[in-house]
């Protein structure tokens, strides 16, 4: 069989619709990944309010600090956009430092929950007690597994740009990157509002 | 469907960082607000609703500026928001049928 | 991550080699990868079979016991999930991949690599499935497994383990095989293909690889729940512990009826394209088959309760979820007539494919008619978890689907092997298969509203059963031998030289525009295309009256060849092999049997799946 060997620069593939493969692909992605947090979000929703014994959600949750740890990946948001901005510059001093910005605001964020998870479980909660814990941990965990898994990707780009490996031209990565960072970002809105801030009412009263 | 474009769609130019900041703000104060409402009495009854649009908008504001859909091609766009709205769809027919909404 | 320039070590450099075993673990060409899925799912299939044979013969008389009632669970379970999962989804997959791209005109799919470790990913999930029947036990709570038949008590060992981790890993190759097949339709036509002028087959595997990426998350989530309830104690479906058992019905039929339509559509698609091949006409209202299949896929999402309208989830929700059901008849029936308007008037050619084609829609219509009178709650009540669901399911499954794909089979078998099937002994297989399978399921409408449930080991002569039972059983062994016809003529044929011209059938698409099999890079010179069925307007024009007259010698090129020269051969960039899919796809297979095994074993699944994914983002684009 006949095996073409490359040239050089192997042409870019043009595609039927002009989109980028990768990019559609990160796109249907997400939307698969809506699915994904959807039925986990359905879990807990159908189960409020059905835990058979406590400690229950209004006497754990500390809305303070759980708005300031949403505000954290908020502001990631705003510095993973600030990267993206920086490579399509050419700017790659900056892309290396919003890169290392959004992923220490992701680290923030994912040790505080390391540390809410731990102050839940002080307090007699864990994901055996009441189907409250085991809904809240599967929920927000599967989503600090996403956020880690992001901080990977970002510190993986961080040290490939750091080696001078990354061009300018190949900012689609970072782009595609950016694309899983605020879709993160976003599940976490969802959750900070249907999780925690409905559940203030029973706090505050 | 605008799926048969043959020239490649360029998005159109990208927010500036300052503009991009200017977006981080808003969402910022919407944060605030969100916070602040759930301490405030009078607000209570119409608390959930308030809370939905409000984290509706920091949704749609990520996606749109954020994300690029509001510049990408709306392809990606139909690709997102149809699984977005698809997931919505099954929480909202589950919690009618598990009595969520009328017990 | 795209690869980076500059000096690499020895292990990043791409494999070279295309000859040997080793040439088709490292292949992401995605005929070879076809293949690939096709070989392994029938071999699932012939398990399956066996399986299935094995059940019959445990029922084919009053009191036997053959099998004791422990293994007859396994047996059905296992049964189910390999037909449904090991057998029809990768026997779908195997058309799509060596089908869609040259339908297409496309020189591969998106991403190659991608569509290697679906493969990989698949072949070691259904090894892990199976791995039950080597070590100790498999699932035996029946394949939609309901709560909580599937908790410690009542499913003692670790047979639902292999359930949940075998699904979970097999999800994962389905919805990488579904990302890779929307874009691939999406974005790899060749110029002028556009979507109303897409094969119907490429329009069906579009529709299923939209529901394949939508429905997995949920059947994950639902596996990942089930899963912290076996493996860490937490109590999603265990009432004792607050939770639901009937969330799961949900959640699973939430997936679960667009799966049935992940089963089927692509079988429509396939008849599709062989009925108007062997009739000599277009298909009829192809843009109406074409929005039918999109509405089906659409309103698959909205049935779902069908499956659970006696669980007692009220008047209204069953009266919804009736008339949703009912309602998703029309399109359903609106294909079926057009198949038929297909045949109408046509010059019809009774090749095996064509036979096959002409069985589903007899059979289909028989398993659509059964289907839509369970559609109704209350006659539902009557037929639930009776043999005439069995008897449904396996008209539209087995009748449906398992003979769409067959016909698939000889229609494009000449495509990816170069060879012809025997027609004799295909015409056998048919007739032995289309009456075997009337034989074995037909008796069980009558078994199921004599009232006899499914899946009990045995039953007792007094029940009025037995004759039906032996009736049944006779037939499945029919298509037992029909199976090993096919197997034989496979083998005959594979043994004899290659003797399939391009163009066997005079099709339509473009897929019999080049040689059989295809060379590797498929098109030498992408098509341009100009009208549905491509193919077709390049060799045929329309006559005065009405009837297609070919196109004089020399004409077809102004259509077909287009105006640049055509490439050299070695001009032609095609995408380089690669030996990290399958390294992926052994390390995500390890983390899950880890689970079930020890600590070390996902810790070192976990560290292969790094190393296979770093490998896969840093290697370079080509060899060098």
């Amino acid at each position: 069989m006949i095996h073409a060997s490359s040239p050089a620069h192997p042409a870019p593939v043009e595609t039927t619709t002009g989109l980028n493969n990768r990019k559609l692909l990160m796109w249907i992605f997400l939307g698969s990944d809506c699915m994904f947090f959807g039925s986990l979000i359905a879990t807990y929703l159908l189960y409020r309010g059905k835990s058979l014994v406590g400690p229950y959600a209004h006497e754990v949750f500390n809305i303070p600090y759980t708005s300031i740890s949403a505000f954290v990946l908020l502001m990631s948001s705003l510095t993973m956009v600030l990267a993206l901005s920086a490579i399509h510059r050419g700017d790659m001093r900056g892309l290396k430092v919003w890169l290392l910005a959004t992923a220490l605001l992701g680290t923030v964020f994912v040790g505080g929950q390391y540390f809410e998870f731990t102050t839940f479980v002080n307090e007699g909660l864990t994901l055996k007690t009441n189907l409250f814990g085991t809904t809240l941990f599967v929920l927000t965990g599967f989503h600090g597994a996403h956020v880690t898994v992001g901080i990977i990707i970002l510190l993986s780009f961080y040290l490939v740009a750091a080696r001078g490996r990354l061009k300018p031209e190949q900012h689609l990565n970072i782009e595609l990157a950016g694309l899983y960072w605020h879709f993160v970002d976003v599940v976490w809105i969802v959750i900070f509002t249907v999780v925690y801030l409905t559940e203030t009412p029973n706090i505050v009263t | 469907m605008a799926m048969n474009h043959t020239a490649p769609t360029s998005e159109r130019a990208h927010p500036t960082p300052a503009r991009y900041t200017a977006i981080a703000l808003i969402l910022a104060v919407i944060t605030v607000v969100e916070v602040a409402i759930v301490y405030t009495k009078f607000l209570q009854p119409v608390l959930i609703p308030l809370l939905l649009v409000l984290s509706a908008t920091k949704f749609a504001m990520v996606a749109m500026f954020f994300m690029h859909l509001r510049f990408d091609n709306r392809l990606f766009s139909v690709m997102f928001v149809g699984g977005l709205l698809l997931a919505l769809a099954v929480i909202i027919a589950l919690m009618t049928l598990f009595g969520v909404f009328f017990a | 991550m795209a690869a980076v320039s500059g000096a690499l070590p020895r292990w990043l450099q791409r494999p070279t080699t295309y000859s040997g075993l080793w040439g088709w673990v490292v292949t992401v060409d995605h005929k070879r990868i076809g293949v690939m899925y096709g070989v392994t799912a029938f071999a699932f299939f012939l398990v399956g079979g066996i399986e299935a044979v094995t059940m019959r013969l445990q029922l084919a008389t009053p009191a036997n016991t053959l099998v004791n009632p422990d293994t007859f669970s396994q047996l059905f379970s296992m049964h189910a999930l390999t037909m449904i999962f090991l057998a029809i989804m990768p026997l779908s997959a195997a058309f799509f991949n060596i089908i869609i791209p040259l339908q297409i005109g496309a020189r591969d799919v998106a991403f190659p690599r991608l569509n290697a470790l679906s493969y990989w990913v698949f072949l070691f999930g259904g090894l892990l499935l199976n791995a039950g029947w080597l070590f100790g036990r498999s699932p035996g709570a029946g394949w939609f497994a309901y709560s909580n038949l599937t908790s410690g008590p009542f499913s003692p060992g670790s047979g639902m383990d292999y359930y949940v981790l075998g699904l979970l890993v097999l999800g994962t190759a389905s919805m990488a095989a579904g990302f890779n097949f929307v874009v691939t339709i999406i974005n790899m036509r060749a110029p002028g293909m556009t979507l109303m002028r897409m094969p119907l087959f490429t329009w069906m595997t579009l529709v299923t690889s939209f529901l394949l990426v939508l429905a997995m998350p949920v059947i994950t989530v639902a596996l990942i729940e089930l899963g912290f309830d076996r493996f860490a104690g937490t109590n999603f479906f265990r009432p004792e512990g607050g939770g639901d058992p009937i969330l799961w019905q949900h959640l699973f039929w939430v997936f679960g009826h667009p799966e049935v339509y992940i089963l089927i559509l692509p079988a429509m698609g396939i008849v599709s394209e062989v009925l108007p091949t062997f009739s000599r006409k277009p298909l009829f209202g192809y843009p109406v088959v074409v929005l039918s299949g999109v509405f089906i896929g659409f309103m698959g999402w909205a049935v779902w309760s069908h499956h659970m309208f006696t669980v007692g989830l009220g008047p209204i929700a069953n009266a919804t979820f009736a008339i949703t059901t009912m309602f998703i008849a029309l399109p359903t029936g609106v294909k079926v007539f057009s198949w038929i308007a297909t045949m109408w008037g046509g010059s019809i050619e009774f090749k095996t494919a064509m036979l096959f084609a002409i069985g589903f829609i007899v059979l289909f219509i028989i398993g659509g008619l059964s289907g839509v009178s369970h559609a109704s709650p209350p006659a539902d009540a009557q037929q639930q978890d009776t043999y005439y669901i069995v008897a449904h399911i396996h008209y539209v499954l087995f009748g449906g689907s398992i003979f769409g794909l067959f016909s698939g089979m000889y229609y494009w078998f000449p495509k990816a092997t170069g060879h012809l099937l025997h027609e004799g002994l295909g015409k056998l297989h048919f007739w032995l298969a289309f009456i075997g399978m009337n034989i074995t399921f037909a008796p069980m409408h009558w078994l199921g509203l004599d009232g006899m449930p499914r899946r009990i080991y045995t039953y007792n002569s007094n029940m009025g059963w037995d004759f039906w039972n032996l009736v049944a059983t006779a037939g499945s062994l029919l298509i037992a031998v029909s199976t090993l016809v096919f197997l034989w003529n496979v083998f005959t044929t594979m043994r004899k030289e290659k003797d399939a011209p391009a163009d066997p059938w005079d099709g339509r698409t473009l897929e019999w525009s080049i040689s059989s099999p295809p060379p590797i890079y498929n098109f030498r010179t992408i098509p341009n295309v100009y009208a549905r069925d491509a193919f077709w307007h390049q060799k045929y024009v329309e006559g005065s009256d009405g009837r297609p007259r070919p196109v004089p010698t020399g004409g077809a090129t102004a259509h077909s060849e287009g105006h640049e020269a055509a490439e050299s051969p070695h001009d032609i960039h095609m995408p380089g092999l690669s030996y990290f899919p399958i390294i992926l796809a052994l390390g995500l297979a390890l983390t899950a049997a880890g689970i079930m095994i020890h600590l070390a074993v996902v810790a070192a699944g976990v560290l292969i799946t790094f190393f296979g994914i770093y490998g896969w983002a840093f290697e370079p684009a080509d060899p060098e």
